[in-house]
């Protein structure tokens, strides 16, 4: 069977997506998390199986089993816009390496056909699996959420040290552009200190030039009572711009990186 | 070195307090032309049409009250009153008269008028009664045309009413040799005449009336001029008094001159724009090329020192404060079609010259700065993009499109350029197109576009496909059979194309008539003074003497019309879920969902004259009980769950906007059923007939008149705008309604097409979001594309504009072809706008 033929879940295809990686983009949604993060905007990626969620009043069926060559049928339409601008297929979810097979062959299936290619993940697997990924991935766009193990523990789920091992790995592989983005999240890690440590560790890996600050936002804020669970954090109020600007100052003077505020 | 200035030039104090004195009140009507023209028609009656119009303009030029307005550096206002009007009864004036008292507290564009005006036009109208453009051309019209428009079927409203405007002039003529020159090849041309000559008796009428209209406009400068010394001497401010000085001066030599500095260059090309909106009322006299015409005199004064970039960038801000400062008065529902007090005065920079090459430069870049700088709607200020388009230039326009101005609106060389060769240009005219009003190319100063003859309501036809050409119990089209007989999607889409087809052949009537009428009893010798080649051929514009001649209706609601048709192919013919008759039913039912009082109230006239007819008397109290019946359409729960399925059923077939190729490829063959036929239709010009796929914001009250269709649109709601997808109905995001639009043919509609799109400004922040935004339009426009316009605000911005208008005078929104003052639209236009799919959330 060709790869063309793996089949995957997903739960959403969006296109003209601007903020996830160079130009103009297409981002297919895998389903399926490793890490359940109080803040997740994305609440019914997280588990794997077909759910149920309700939608401005609607039922609506999250969760469709396709083929590499069906989603690239809709990756194909916007190619004219990749061209000028740069742009391509983003995989994102979720957590892709939860399916390695299927990204695994979304990744080639866009690479051999001339499309660029990035991914949105946590590196939360292990390396050989990531290994795989790496020839046909243009732009590793690697979440880390803090350096203390323990406090990811408690707001993920899971501690980071295979993710940060993994940072490492990608980075000294060469293989794909490396940059770093952080969700900066009030009362988990958005203290200069907390922030400047994810920098310093971003800034020791070689390659690794731009970091991203993703301001906390409430958006996904719905979809938690639409699959009925409480939102934990419904309390935390979006960080101010002001602040935003003073973590980037922070960054900055505190490493070589380029930081963004925002995707 | 750089081939253009690219930095942004800072604004100067003067700029934000002229647009303060601008919009100190509530635009106001005056009657000083109304007087002054109906005394010279009085006065010249046995003297041929043309000299009559050009002796009325010399008497009004002569006498129209002159002001110059505090810190103005160009000249030359028609009003007292800021943003005041006149009125042109030479057109039409019953409505204003009608309009009287309603005119202050309408919704969309509001006029105060006083009472002393409006005893002062009643006495000057008087002598108006069937001497009008409106009044002849409706007796020109086929009993069965003024049927048609009677049953908005399409509304040639805008030039029925109105003086034609929709045109560029040789701007660039008067700046070089002046209407001096001009009156010297008019008089060269004069001297040539034999009396002998076959037509010598309209050629030298014409001839000379060109030369008295020239000669009014350089002593209307003369008076601004002598207006401006007065002022001097009585001015103890000594910075004004060398202002005021030098505004006499420059009005001293120009127009009548050719201009030999920057200053004067602006100040000359100030008196044509605004000489041409007092011979007519027409509206969408569009600048055209400025950044082009304006080049040599600002590249000639900033080489030897003359002038900085930032006094250069002054007077064109002023010019920009000065656009705004003209103004019409619309009959009610025109106002609606055209919301915004817009003069749709079209400006566009960058593009090609002649021989195809960029000529982008630096006033390009000057101009966007000076709709950032204003920040007012006029000009439509319009951007030229093609292949070899300088990068620079179009992240300065998406950097002024992020503004939320919806300026500027871009145009597509690579479509518009064979597009218009298709008609006739040569390609060196082609090449030099600039846009007029909303979105209509042709080449300056040859082309008498007519553009926007009427707007043509596509979802109208279907109405009386079902009808079988009858509308409120009057037959009023051709009869194409009655839809319960038809057996398969090829009758139906026949019946359609064949009412199609009659319709626009009425059309035509109307939009001949009209042309008709102008040419008899409104030749305009001082436009055609700009026009080539009327001097040589020896008559006006209206009667021919431009070299390219067309008439340009624009038809919309193709949207509606491709997911109508197409949802009837599905759900009637290929899946036999609905049938032909089912579906005749739920449209007049409104699909169960009841009817607002305007539609109930025409419903129940309908009836009510049925029932008179058979005899019966209808006292006021059933009147207003059927009314009620009908807004609530009680049905039976059956009938009404099954209207339910059907909207379920049609929101389920695939629309166009959504980069589905089938449904969009099918939306391309909709459109060609209007496109296509009006081709081979000529007016009385000599020209053809083009269309435009664009509604301006007629799609908003003309969709009040629009019955409910197939694609699960309700009765009386807005039709979809130009050739944008249905309001909402694009799911996919902009690169896929992009797909979707380009699939439609862009070349065939050589009057223009209109893609409106709405984005969050999220979607355009940081460089990134101006790259990517550069980038779609590019891939539009790569994918043959030839127009695009955004809206950038936010829904909670507009709700708030709505909510609390008076802290938002100054929002502009891009409304469809240009923009306009946000809260001066009307609520359901407001309301049409916050609809709009927000792309890019």
């Amino acid at each position: 069977m060709s790869f063309w033929e793996t089949k995957g879940r997903i739960f959403d295809i969006q296109r003209y997506s601007i903020h996830d990686g160079e130009g103009i983009r297409t981002i297919c949604f895998l389903k399926g998390c490793v890490l359940r993060c109080k803040w997740c905007c994305n609440p019914e990626s997280q588990e794997y199986k077909i759910q149920e969620m309700m939608v401005a009043g609607k039922k609506k069926i999250i969760g469709q089993d396709v083929t590499v060559r069906e989603v690239m049928e809709v990756v194909e339409k916007d190619r004219i816009y990749y061209r000028r601008s740069g742009g391509g297929l983003t995989l994102s979810g979720g957590e892709s390496l939860c399916q390695p097979e299927f990204a695994c062959g979304l990744l080639r299936a866009a690479c051999e056909t001339g499309i660029n290619t990035a991914m949105e993940s946590m590196g939360c697997a292990p390396y050989e699996t990531i290994e795989k990924l790496l020839p046909y991935l243009d732009h590793y766009l690697l979440d880390i959420k803090h350096t203390n193990a323990k406090k990811h523990e408690a707001f993920t789920g899971r501690g980071n040290e295979l993710m940060l091992e993994n940072a490492k790995k990608i980075a000294a592989s060469g293989q794909a552009r490396l940059s770093i983005r952080v969700p900066v999240i009030p009362t988990f890690n958005d203290t200069p200190e907390e922030i400047r440590d994810i920098a310093l560790f971003a800034d020791g890996l070689p390659g690794v030039e731009d970091i991203y600050l993703l301001p906390y936002h409430r958006l996904g804020q719905d979809k938690y009572e639409g699959l009925g669970r409480t939102y934990e954090l419904a309390e935390i109020l979006p960080p101010a711009p002001e602040h935003m600007e003073t973590l980037k100052q922070m960054v900055e003077t505190s490493t070589g990186l380029r930081c963004h505020i925002g995707g | 070195m750089e081939k253009y200035y690219t930095e942004e030039i800072p604004k100067t104090e003067r700029i934000p307090r002229l647009v303060k004195h601008l919009f100190a009140k509530m635009p106001e009507i005056e009657s000083a032309r109304a007087r002054l023209i109906t005394e010279s028609y009085k006065s010249t009656e046995g003297l041929p049409i043309i000299l009559r119009r050009a002796k009325a303009f010399e008497h009004i030029l002569r006498h129209l009250p002159i002001i110059i307005r505090e810190e103005e550096l160009i000249v030359g206002s028609t009003t007292i009153a800021p943003r005041g009007c006149q009125t042109y009864p030479e057109y039409s004036y019953k409505w204003l008269e009608e309009e009287f008292d309603t005119v202050e507290h309408r919704s969309a564009d509001p006029f105060y008028i006083s009472e002393q005006t409006k005893r002062e036009l009643k006495e000057a109208d008087a002598y108006w009664e069937n001497k009008t453009t409106s009044e002849l051309a409706e007796n020109l019209m086929a009993p069965e045309t003024r049927k048609a428009i009677a049953h908005n079927i399409f509304t040639p409203g805008n030039y029925f009413y109105n003086g034609v405007g929709h045109v560029t002039v040789q701007y660039e003529k008067v700046l070089a040799i002046g209407y001096e020159g001009i009156i010297a090849q008019a008089e060269d041309a004069l001297a040539k005449c034999s009396p002998a000559d076959a037509d010598y008796c309209t050629r030298a009428p014409f001839l000379k009336a060109l030369v008295i209209s020239c000669k009014a406009a350089i002593e209307y400068a003369q008076r601004y001029g002598a207006l401006a010394e007065k002022m001097a001497a009585e001015c103890s401010d000594s910075k004004r008094k060398e202002e005021l000085r030098q505004i006499a001066a420059n009005c001293k030599r120009v127009p009548a001159k050719g201009a030999e500095s920057f200053y004067e260059a602006c100040q000359s090309f100030w008196f044509v724009q605004q000489l041409l909106q007092i011979e007519s009322s027409g509206h969408s006299i569009s600048p055209g090329r400025f950044d082009q015409y304006m080049y040599p005199y600002y590249k000639r004064d900033l080489d030897s020192g003359k002038i900085t970039r930032q006094q250069a960038q002054e007077l064109i801000d002023c010019i920009w404060v000065k656009l705004n400062d003209l103004n019409k008065c619309r009959d009610a529902a025109s106002a609606e079609g055209f919301a915004g007090y817009s003069l749709f005065q079209n400006l566009i920079v960058g593009g090609q010259d002649k021989d195809g090459v960029d000529v982008t430069n630096d006033l390009s870049f000057m101009c966007i700065t000076a709709s950032k700088h204003v920040f007012l709607p006029q000009p439509s200020l319009s951007i030229r993009v093609w292949n070899k388009s300088p990068h620079a230039l179009l992240l300065k326009a998406a950097d002024l499109t992020r503004t939320g101005i919806g300026l500027p609106a871009y145009y597509n060389d690579e479509v518009i350029i064979p597009s218009l060769m298709s008609r006739g240009l040569t390609l060196e005219d082609a090449r030099e197109y600039n846009i007029i009003g909303c979105v209509e190319p042709q080449k300056a100063g040859k082309t008498d576009g007519w553009h926007d003859a009427a707007f043509f309501n596509m979802c109208r036809p279907l109405e009386l496909v079902f009808s079988n050409g009858y509308d409120k119990g009057e037959r009023i089209s051709i009869q194409t059979g009655r839809v319960e007989d038809m057996t398969t999607f090829e009758d139906f889409y026949d019946a359609y194309k064949k009412q199609m087809e009659y319709q626009i052949s009425l059309l035509v009537n109307a939009d001949n008539a009209i042309d008709t009428a102008h040419a008899a009893r409104c030749p305009l010798p001082f436009l055609s003074s700009m026009v080539d080649d009327c001097i040589a051929r020896g008559k006006s514009v209206q009667e021919g003497g431009a070299v390219y001649n067309f008439t340009g209706p624009q038809g919309f609601g193709i949207a509606n019309m491709a997911d109508s048709l197409y949802a009837v192919k599905k759900l009637v013919f290929d899946e036999k879920k609905v049938t032909l008759a089912e579906y005749k039913r739920a449209l007049a039912m409104n699909y169960g969902q009841g009817f607002d009082q305007i539609g109930a109230a025409e419903i129940v006239t309908e009836i009510v004259k049925e029932m008179q007819k058979a005899g019966m008397t209808v006292s006021q109290e059933q009147i207003a009980e059927m009314v009620v019946q009908v807004m609530e359409t009680k049905l039976p729960d059956q009938e009404k769950k099954r209207y339910e399925e059907l909207l379920e059923m049609i929101s389920q077939v695939p629309k166009y906007g959504n980069d589905d190729e089938e449904v969009d490829m099918f939306a391309r063959d909709v459109a060609y059923t209007y496109t296509r036929p009006l081709l081979k239709y000529r007016n009385p010009r000599g020209g053809q007939f083009q269309a435009g796929l664009y509604p301006v914001s007629a799609n908003v009250p003309l969709g009040a008149q629009t019955g409910a269709t197939p694609d699960g649109r309700l009765a009386h709601t807005p039709v979809a705008d130009g050739v944008s997808p249905s309001a909402g109905k694009d799911v996919h995001g902009p690169t896929a309604a992009a797909n979707s639009v380009s699939r439609l043919d862009h070349g065939i509609a050589s009057n223009g097409t209109l893609f409106n799109q709405k984005f969050h400004p999220t979607a355009l922040s940081g460089e990134r979001g101006l790259e990517n935004f550069v980038a779609l339009i590019q891939t539009y426009f790569d994918q043959k594309g030839s127009h695009m316009q955004f809206n950038v605000v936010d829904r909670e911005t507009l709700l708030d504009a709505q909510a609390h208008p008076e802290k938002y005078a100054h929002l502009v929104v891009r409304v469809a072809g240009y923009s306009a003052l946000f809260t001066t639209l009307s609520k359901s236009l407001q309301d049409d706008i916050i609809r709009r799919t927000e792309q890019g959330l």
